[in-house]
Formats: C-alpha cells, structure tokens, sequence
C-alpha cells in the first residue's frame, strides 16, 4: 500500500525508525505500521515541518544552522509518494528588529522550501516572524496568518497566536473561530494548526495562550477535534477533554522539556548524536474514525 | 447665648474632626504612606534589579518602566501581570503572603532575546 511504503521510505532515509502516535479518539502509542486497515478514499497524509528559524546562529545549539532545513527538503523530496500537502507551524525565520533583514530571510525561506516537489504548502507564523511587526512583512510573502480550508472530508483551521506580542488570538478571532464552526457539522472532523500551545502548557516559560482557553472552549463543541502545533520545540501530546495537541519537533534546536531546568535555554549540540532532538513528522489521516497516525523522523542523515 | 455656645461647641468638634483626620493620614502607621516603592525598569533583555527582596506581609508598590518597547511583566505564582509601555508608569500593590522565589518574565515579545527575559521576588 502507497502509504506503507511512504513511512518505510522515510525510515530508510532517516536511518532509524520512528515511533508513531495514534490520535484522535482513544489516543494511544503505537509503533509504525498501522496504515494497513486504511480505506484508499481516506487515505491521505501530510507532512508537518516547525520552527525552522532561518537566519539563526549559534553553532553551540547548531553548527548546521543553514544546512538543517535544506536536509528536511531534500528528505521529503526523495519519497516516492508525496504527501498530499506540508504544514509549516509557525517560527519559519529567527526574528530580527530590521525589517529589510525580516523580509530577506522570509525570502531566503521562501526560495528554500520552493524547492520542495510537493506545491500544496500551508503556513502561519510564530512569533520569530510576526511578533514585531503583527505579522506585516510575513503577510507579503505569505499571506493571511489565519484561515481555513478543507481537505479530503477534514476541515482544516489555521489560528494565529502570534502577531498579537502577547500571544493573544483576539476577540475577532475568536468570533471568526466561532462563526466558522457554527457552520460545521456537530461531528465534522476539524484540525486545527497553530504555532503556540492553546492550551497552559507552562506558562512560566511563555508556553500558552494568553486566551486560548476561549478556543478550546468553541473547539469543544466539536467532538472531532485535534491540534497540530510547534513553538516548543520537541514532541509533546496532551489532552484538554477530548481534543488532542500534538507538539512537533523543531528543525533548529531542541529545548528541554517543560520546567525540567530552571531557563528555557537550548539543549546544546552533541557532536555524538548531531541532530539529535530535531526532525519533522508525518500524520496519517484516517478520516472515518478522526484517527491521526503520527510518525516522527529525524533529520540530518541523507 | 445658649445657642452661640452651642454653635461654637460643634465648630469645635468639627475642627477637631478634620486635624485628627488630617493626622491620621499623615501618620506612620497609615498603610497609604508605609509602602515600600520598588522601582523596576525593563529594557531588552532585562530586569532592572534582576532581583528583588521582599519581606512576608510587607506591603510594597512595584513601579514598572521600560527604556525602550513594550514588555510584559508576568509573576503567574502571585497572579500578577501587566504590560509596560514605553513612557508610561504601571503601579502594582502587592503584599507577600509567604516566602519563597517567584519568578517573573516577559510576555510580550519584545525581541531576538525575549526568551531569556526572566527575573526574581525573593520574599523572606
């Protein structure tokens, strides 16, 4: 089956294996191979890539910093099935407080991932890119930081977080959010994509939303809810009632896990294991059971 | 003459009235006058102090600047934020109910540091 031989492709050029992530509703861990069962009219995938902060330095945290992203490309570029669309979850360049430099690395971005094979691209932005400027020069070069579209039977949301400084979605969102979901089906299947956690992942460290609980309290409403987001830098999976989140790895550093040290300082390179902690991940959408098969990959072996 | 006495008795009383006010207000122990002001003024990528000492039951004014964007101040254990603007001052009352570290950070973001922006109440 196509998307059997997709992830095993993708294990082949990793290197290693992935461990995948059932979500939807039952979440569970499981190991790869679960696309058996899939029917061919559900079957779709899509590629997630996150906080790949073009323009950063720093060769502590990673002396690859301008190879990183083009190894991802490259690694998606060489599946012999494409995935049917890649999302980017925000935090595409490292920010900067000149707006000529902003707009050149979004362009340096932008040339990068042109390359990709797979055109059907979707994208937000993470504070890195709008924060400073409510997202202004990122509109130029990739137009609306919030809006939806539908895939396959699944009704997809983009949410911006970010171009509020203080990581506010914001009372027009939200009614936007709202009005957009009164139109939906009590049991359509939604997935929302975001760049920072809706929900109170620890917010010590700038881990939430300032009033994402007023999103999840419209999601809820739904009962096929699950959110793909970054901002984090690592795997992370919670649950808030029913609605799944998924945290995915970023393409620049890892940061350590919530409240484990006492900064959310990067986890430094290690030249044994280079690239460790980076990678992007694969989601499996069986769209009949709201079932999402996650896959992460690591980068850096192609 | 009954009744100028009683006029000027209750002048007297209301005279008294108002200076016992007035010292009131003006004493020591007026909560008003006893609060410490701490001075913290924010700028890129920093606190200044990056540390400060309180007292348990101490009352306190934080008085909140920035030098340069606006930033957040954000102590989530002690429930209290704010945005600081450039140019402007915010004041929060505060009184320490027990001891320990509370951290506070900044969350707007201000920068390619913002992340790094973090200070400490250390209250004793």
């Amino acid at each position: 089956m196509a998307l059997s031989v997709n992830r095993r492709e993708f294990l082949k050029l990793a290197g290693i294996g992935g461990v995948a992530f059932a979500s939807g509703l039952g979440c569970s861990i499981m190991h790869g191979g679960a696309t058996a069962n899939m029917s061919e009219s559900d079957d779709f995938y899509f590629v997630q890539l996150s906080d790949t902060h073009w323009g950063f330095t720093g060769p502590a945290v990673n002396p690859d910093a301008t190879g990183t992203l083009p190894k991802a490309v490259a690694a998606i570029n060489e599946l012999s099935t494409q995935p049917d669309f890649i999302v980017f979850t925000g935090d595409l360049t490292h920010t900067t407080d000149d707006p000529k430099d902003r707009r050149r690395r979004l362009g340096e971005f932008k040339e990068i991932i042109g390359q990709l094979k797979v055109k059907n691209m979707r994208f937000m932005p993470g504070e890195h890119d709008g924060s400073l400027d409510q997202s202004k020069a990122f509109q130029e070069f990739f137009g609306p930081t919030h809006y939806t579209f539908d895939y396959k039977g699944v009704h997809f949301i983009v949410l911006d977080n970010v171009s509020d400084p203080h990581a506010r979605l914001g009372n027009a969102q939200l009614q936007w959010l709202n009005t957009d979901l009164n139109k939906q089906n009590p049991n359509s299947k939604i997935v929302v994509f975001t760049h920072r956690p809706l929900f109170d992942l620890y917010p010590k460290w700038d881990w939430a939303t300032a009033d994402g609980s007023q999103a999840i309290k419209i999601l809820q409403q739904h009962s096929n809810v699950t959110v793909f987001y970054g901002h984090i830098h690592q795997e992370n999976h919670h649950m808030t009632g029913h609605i799944a989140h998924h945290a995915a790895k970023s393409l620049i550093f890892p940061l350590p896990s919530p409240g484990s040290q006492p900064k959310r300082a990067p986890i430094p390179w290690n030249p044994a294991a280079p690239y460790k902690g980076l990678g992007f991940r694969e989601v499996e959408a069986d769209v009949e059971h709201a079932k999402y098969d996650i896959s992460e990959f690591p980068v850096g072996r192609v | 003459m009954r009744r100028l006495v009683a006029r000027l008795f209750v002048l007297g009383v209301f005279c008294a009235l108002i200076v016992a006010f007035g010292l009131a207000l003006l004493s020591p122990g007026n909560a008003q006058t006893s609060e410490r002001t701490i001075k913290i003024i924010a700028h890129k990528f920093e606190y200044d102090p990056s540390e400060i000492r309180l007292r348990v039951g101490e009352p306190v004014v934080l008085e909140l600047t920035s030098k340069d964007v606006m930033h957040g101040f954000n102590v989530p254990d002690l429930g209290l934020r704010a945005d600081i603007e450039p140019g402007e001052t915010v004041r929060l009352r505060l009184i320490p109910e027990k001891a320990g570290k509370f951290e506070f950070y900044c969350d707007n973001f201000c920068g390619v540091d913002h992340e790094t922006m973090g200070a400490a109440i250390i209250v004793e």
